[in-house]
């Protein structure tokens, strides 16, 4: 009787595991020449180019500006760290083997040209929404790339997250096949900002939290989350600061680099609007602050402007005369007011405002403590324009007096705990 | 290690650590002492430039980051000397000793542009990073609205032109 219930399990286990692999495996797909440059057209591969920037794909897959796109940027998760790969045509250590068949097969379904499954970490989970006639460009403009031989440092994930045939099962979890499906209740520019957002923009790739297995977190949805030590911060309703994302600041900040009445992009996001838009029309980032506004529930500008100025008139109202002061506020008067105060009403995008910055009511102080370190360099924020950073200037209780201030007056959230040791820990 | 940025509307290259100070690099390696070290963490206001146009502390702004950018110095502000703010100063006799007034005028400078009529509390704000010890404060604010009144009435801003010619 035993012996039939063991077999009878071994039997179910084999059968689930037959199963298993059935669903997990999949075929190779023949290796090609890699197609002459002059086999696209010049219009696709401009449009290819553009949703290449789109996709930001330059952030992910290039360390050295002189070999764009061939891989090695190291990605720290929880389960080890995870390098990118080489996305030009190279046919040993590239895609140059991968026929366009190939290559929409891993951004639909995250599985390689040999038929092994790629780690979600390429967002093939968002790609999967991009319309073929999209993913042809993309494929025509990265085959048409200097091909740039360059082998990624290997992967160093722990055992069991190393083994890439349990990836099937992630995606059985979390993975949904399908295009963008138009929402025909909103208009053709929220539709076609939805679709850059979620499709080959993935933005919800850092604005999302993740859950234990490092896929997104359908039920906080756009709620931030923290990305290679930056907070990427809500992109819903969520968020804390006092103007909200309406249209105009929307566009400004996603065009520009900035917007008045929030602040400007540092981090990874200076690299999504400086490189990753700047070839993007006007139209499509447009659509974008469409979809955001809707996103975020925003107000229309004009009450995102009286927003604005009566947040910068409290905290005006709340200052001290000098002898009074604590040293955070000393410190700000000093060091910082110089170029961060505003008048109310007109609150100036080069002179980033203290009480609308996202920075500043964030639930981590990481960025802010970040920027006040290390400064804003000139490719980051609005063009040409810079902010030193003060690591060699204060010290760390300094800085966190200094924000905690800020904090403190500048915001309605709870304070900050242990700020002068998360300073000390963003230190280099 | 070889840095090149634009110095008052010539090309130049300094070749040191690039982690010097702005500031060092004007004053030793440039030749331009009109930049003063006052404090060297960014709290006094004395060693204010403007980098593309606008005033940044250069005694902790490292030479590497500003790197392919337009700086103007004192020595830059106009040809002659005679920036609006420059001719205010002398004016209303507001030094005392001078060792503030480049970084008071660089400052005031770049402030202008963005409150071309300064109102008191304007001043207060964007002036308080750039101490006196002189406390010629009063004489300051009065300087500033001097020139700000100049350069509202110049026909066609000719003199803010001048007086911005390398930072836009």
């Amino acid at each position: 009787m035993l012996k039939k219930i063991l077999g009878g399990l071994i039997a179910l286990g084999a059968l689930v595991l037959a199963i298993f692999l059935f669903i997990a495996w999949e075929s190779s797909i023949d290796p090609i020449s890699p197609p002459a440059p002059d086999s696209f057209s010049q219009e696709q591969i401009t449009r290819g180019e553009l949703l290449a920037g789109l996709g930001n794909c330059q952030t992910c897959h290039t360390t050295d500006p002189d070999q764009p796109l061939a891989g090695g940027r190291a990605m720290p998760t929880p389960f080890g760290t995870l390098y990118s790969t080489n996305i030009t045509p190279d046919p040993e250590t590239g895609i140059g083997q991968w026929s366009e068949e190939a290559f929409a097969r891993a951004m639909r379904e995250g599985v390689s040209r040999s038929g092994s499954q790629l780690f979600p970490a390429f967002p093939y989970t968002h790609f999967t929404k991009m319309t073929d006639d999209d993913v042809s460009d993309l494929y025509a403009y990265l085959m048409s790339r200097r091909a740039i031989p360059a082998e990624p440092p290997e992967n160093t994930l722990e055992f069991p997250f190393n083994i890439r045939l349990l990836l099937a099962g992630w995606k059985l979890l979390f993975f949904e096949e399908g295009r963008y499906e138009t929402d025909d209740s909103k208009s053709e520019a929220w539709n076609r900002g939805a679709y850059i957002a979620e499709g080959p923009g993935h933005c919800s790739a850092c604005h999302t939290p993740r859950n234990m297995l490092g896929a997104e977190d359908a039920g906080n949805a756009w709620e931030g989350a923290i990305v290679n030590n930056w907070y990427a911060p809500p992109l819903n309703a969520s968020n804390h600061t006092p103007a909200s994302w309406a249209e105009a600041e929307a566009y400004q900040y996603l065009r520009h680099g900035g917007s008045p009445l929030h602040g400007v992009a540092v981090g990874s996001m200076a690299d999504v609007v400086h490189a990753g838009l700047r070839l993007a029309p006007d139209s499509d980032l447009r659509a974008l602050a469409v979809w955001l506004s809707d996103l975020a529930q925003a107000s229309d500008t004009n009450q995102a402007h009286e927003s604005a100025a009566s947040a910068i008139r409290t905290v005006h109202s709340t200052q001290n005369p000098s002898a009074m002061m604590s040293e955070g506020e000393r410190l700000f008067t000093y060091a910082c007011a110089a170029c961060h105060y505003n008048t109310p009403e007109s609150p100036n995008t080069l002179r980033p405002d203290m009480a609308l910055n996202s920075a500043i009511s964030a639930p981590t102080p990481v960025n802010l403590i970040r920027i006040t370190l290390n400064g804003v360099s000139l490719k980051e924020g609005m063009p040409d324009a810079m902010m030193p950073g003060f690591s060699e200037a204060l010290s760390d209780r300094q800085i966190a007096s200094l924000l905690g201030y800020l904090r403190s007056t500048h915001t309605d959230q709870p304070a900050w705990t242990d700020l002068e040791q998360q300073v000390r820990d963003q230190r280099p | 290690m070889a840095t090149e940025f634009e110095l008052n509307g010539r090309a130049v290259t300094v070749d040191i650590e690039s982690d010097t100070p702005l500031l060092w690099a004007l004053r030793d390696d440039l030749d331009l002492t009109g930049t003063k070290y006052g404090c060297g963490i960014g709290m006094c206001g004395a060693c204010t430039v403007l980098v593309n146009g606008r005033a940044i502390r250069s005694c902790i702004t490292p030479v590497e980051t500003v790197s392919g950018a337009s700086i103007t110095t004192i020595e830059g502000l106009h040809p002659d000397g005679n920036h609006p703010l420059q001719k205010a100063w002398v004016e209303s006799q507001t030094p005392q000793c001078g060792y503030c007034q480049s970084g008071q005028i660089m400052q005031a400078a770049a402030m202008l542009k963005d409150f071309p009529d300064p109102s008191d509390e304007q001043i207060n704000h964007a002036m308080g990073g750039n101490l006196c010890r002189c406390m010629a404060y009063v004489r300051i604010r009065k300087a500033i609205k001097l020139a700000a009144e100049e350069m509202k009435g110049a026909s066609g801003n000719k003199a803010q032109e001048t007086g911005a010619a390398a930072n836009e």
